[in-house]
């Protein structure tokens, strides 16, 4: 079986296709697995030898990777649950219904796409609390643990406009509660502190521009499906490009 | 103390006569040459641990799914309130200082704090150790803060989640989550009231500053919330004058602003559990 696979393998690799995919043989020498990284975009993001501390599980316990993972995954499965949702208050519920209803697979990937989303919230503040513990902060990588914590944010936020999607109580009431907060902010509020001072009314203060209205209703739901399934996402993914250049130049912590 | 990092781009190199430590630290790490048997290959050392972990991590979220399906309640409707209304979990420890906090507070300027706060933390901490590397003994005060802070958010999450049912009153997993729980008899005073009855102070206001009317309770309350800060930034700089010095004057302060205010937060939580007060501070604009 193995021979089998090892001649199909040869002779794969040999043909005008594969050369033209990968520009380089299968990385099982050490030329070709140095060359696998240079000529592999997404391999690319790695250096060509680490250090071999820095393969220590014990040392960042997997956490900022597995985090951008799941971001991964959301993206993926996300996709996929556009194809079937449309922002509109009066058909929204409906097809999240259909989805555990009668979408092949529809229950799977919603499943899927809010348990990786609890996760990526939960491994983002791990991942942050590893850097923390381990000092990956210091010189000269402040930058870079500047940009998590815009990525932490990020990913709070994209949490927290999907949880309204679904149009059911549980979202609406989730997103009243953090519109009542934005209220309160001081000085651009209306019932934040200097808020009525300066004017802020319920037309025209922070929660009326987050909402697009004074209730949470059509055009709050139009403005988080927009911030949740393209601004944010790319936002995030953005920032997330810049913290993984920052890893390779600034150098990687880890223990020698 | 002001270490040089030359070409900031690539790894730091630093020169800092006085630290015989970081001497030490740099002759073992960083001039160490790094010859090949101190590295491996990328493909496949790292590449297979990183889809190993992937794989991994995709199992456990399909047993989740399977074991725990996304949920959908009922119709968005304005017209019935759930009780209680609960924001996602990874903001309930927010939501938890309403009970204690007014929403200006936390639901905006104790989050931008945390968040202001978590982005100075590489700018005010000055401390060359503990750099790659898990250590408590080289950085005690971070790591003690640091963990507080985590330890607060965690514990208030927990609470949240777990112990608020009906009106969000408190419930133990024991407790019938469906019975509402009897109206507690205590009644939440604020500071300036009790200062007033128990001092016996004159309740004719020392002055009038538009809508704000200040009596002498109100004078004393602004006295303890600034002493609370005063005596705060104080005591490290009279006593730890070490400390003080290491950080310097503009991060001795941040440090200190940020510190304080993280620990006025469970204060003020013991304040009113223990002694049934409302606000430290009352103004007509705002309430502590
Ligand atoms: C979407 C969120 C994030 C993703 C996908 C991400 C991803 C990563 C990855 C893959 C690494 C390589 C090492 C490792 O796996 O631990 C890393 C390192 C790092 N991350 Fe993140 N991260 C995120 C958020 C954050 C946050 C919130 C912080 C801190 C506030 C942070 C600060 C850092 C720093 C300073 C390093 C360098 C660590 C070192 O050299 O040891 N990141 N990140």
């Amino acid at each position: 079986m193995w021979e089998l696979f090892q001649r199909i393998r040869s002779v794969v690799n040999k043909t005008q296709a594969f050369k033209s995919i990968f520009r380089h043989g299968f990385p099982n020498n050490d030329g070709n697995r140095a060359l696998v990284m240079f000529s592999n975009i997404i391999l690319h993001l790695h250096p060509v030898r680490v250090r071999r501390g820095a393969l220590k599980i014990k040392f960042t316990w997997c956490l900022g990777g597995l985090t951008f993972f799941f971001f991964i995954l959301l993206a993926i499965t996300g996709v996929f649950l556009m194809f079937y949702y449309v922002p509109d208050t009066n058909r929204a519920y409906g097809n999240i219904k259909d989805l555990g209803t009668v979408i092949f697979f529809g229950d799977l990937f919603r499943s899927l796409h809010r348990w990786s989303a609890h996760s990526m919230v939960l491994f983002v503040w791990l991942h942050m609390t590893r850097v923390f513990f381990t000092g990956s902060y210091k010189p000269p990588r402040e930058f870079n643990w500047v940009v998590g914590v815009i990525l932490l944010s990020t990913t709070l936020v994209l949490s927290w406009t999907g949880y309204l999607l679904p149009w059911d109580q549980l979202a609406l009431w989730a997103v009243t509660v953090g519109s009542k907060m934005a209220e309160a902010s001081p000085l651009i509020g209306k019932a934040g502190p200097f808020g009525a001072e300066l004017g802020m009314n319920a037309n025209n203060d922070i929660t009326f521009a987050l909402l697009g209205g004074t209730v949470v209703g059509q055009s709050a739901l139009l403005r988080f499906y927009v911030l949740h399934c393209l601004a944010l996402p790319l936002v995030t993914a953005l920032f997330i490009a810049i913290h993984f250049w920052r890893i390779r130049k600034d150098g990687f912590s880890g223990p020698l | 103390m002001p270490q040089k990092s030359v070409n900031p781009g690539s790894m730091e190199i630093k020169i800092d006569k006085k630290s015989d430590d970081l001497l030490a630290r740099i002759k073992k790490t960083a001039l160490k040459k790094i010859g090949p048997e101190d590295t491996v290959l990328v493909w496949p050392n790292l590449v297979y641990l990183e889809l190993i972990a992937m794989m991994f991590a995709l199992a456990i979220l399909l047993f989740l799914c399977l074991y725990s399906p996304a949920p959908l309640e009922e119709l968005a409707s304005a017209d019935t309130t759930p009780n209680p209304t609960k924001a996602p979990w990874y903001f309930l420890g927010l939501q938890e200082l309403l009970v204690f906090f007014d929403p200006w507070l936390a639901g905006v300027v104790l989050p931008s704090l945390i968040m202001v706060g978590l982005i100075l933390i590489p700018y005010i901490d000055p401390n060359p150790k503990g750099k790659g590397y898990y250590t408590f003994s080289e950085r005690k005060f971070s790591v003690i803060g640091f963990s507080f802070g985590l330890a607060l958010w965690y514990i208030l999450i927990v609470v949240g989640v777990w112990f608020r049912g009906l009106d969000w009153s408190w419930y133990w997993p024991w407790d019938d989550p469906h019975m509402h729980q009897p109206a507690g008899a205590v009644k939440l005073v604020d500071l300036q009231v009790i200062l007033q009855s128990t001092l016996g102070l004159s309740e004719t206001p020392v002055a009038t500053l538009g809508r704000y009317v200040v009596s002498m309770a109100n004078l004393i309350t602004w006295g303890i919330f600034v002493g609370y800060y005063a005596i705060g930034f104080a005591i490290p700089f009279l006593i730890f004058r070490n400390f003080y010095n290491k950080l310097g004057f503009v991060r001795y302060n941040l440090t200190m602003f940020f510190f304080l205010s993280m620990l006025g937060v469970p204060m003020k939580i013991f304040l009113r559990l223990l002694a049934d007060i409302k606000y430290v501070l009352v103004t007509p604009w705002f309430n502590i």
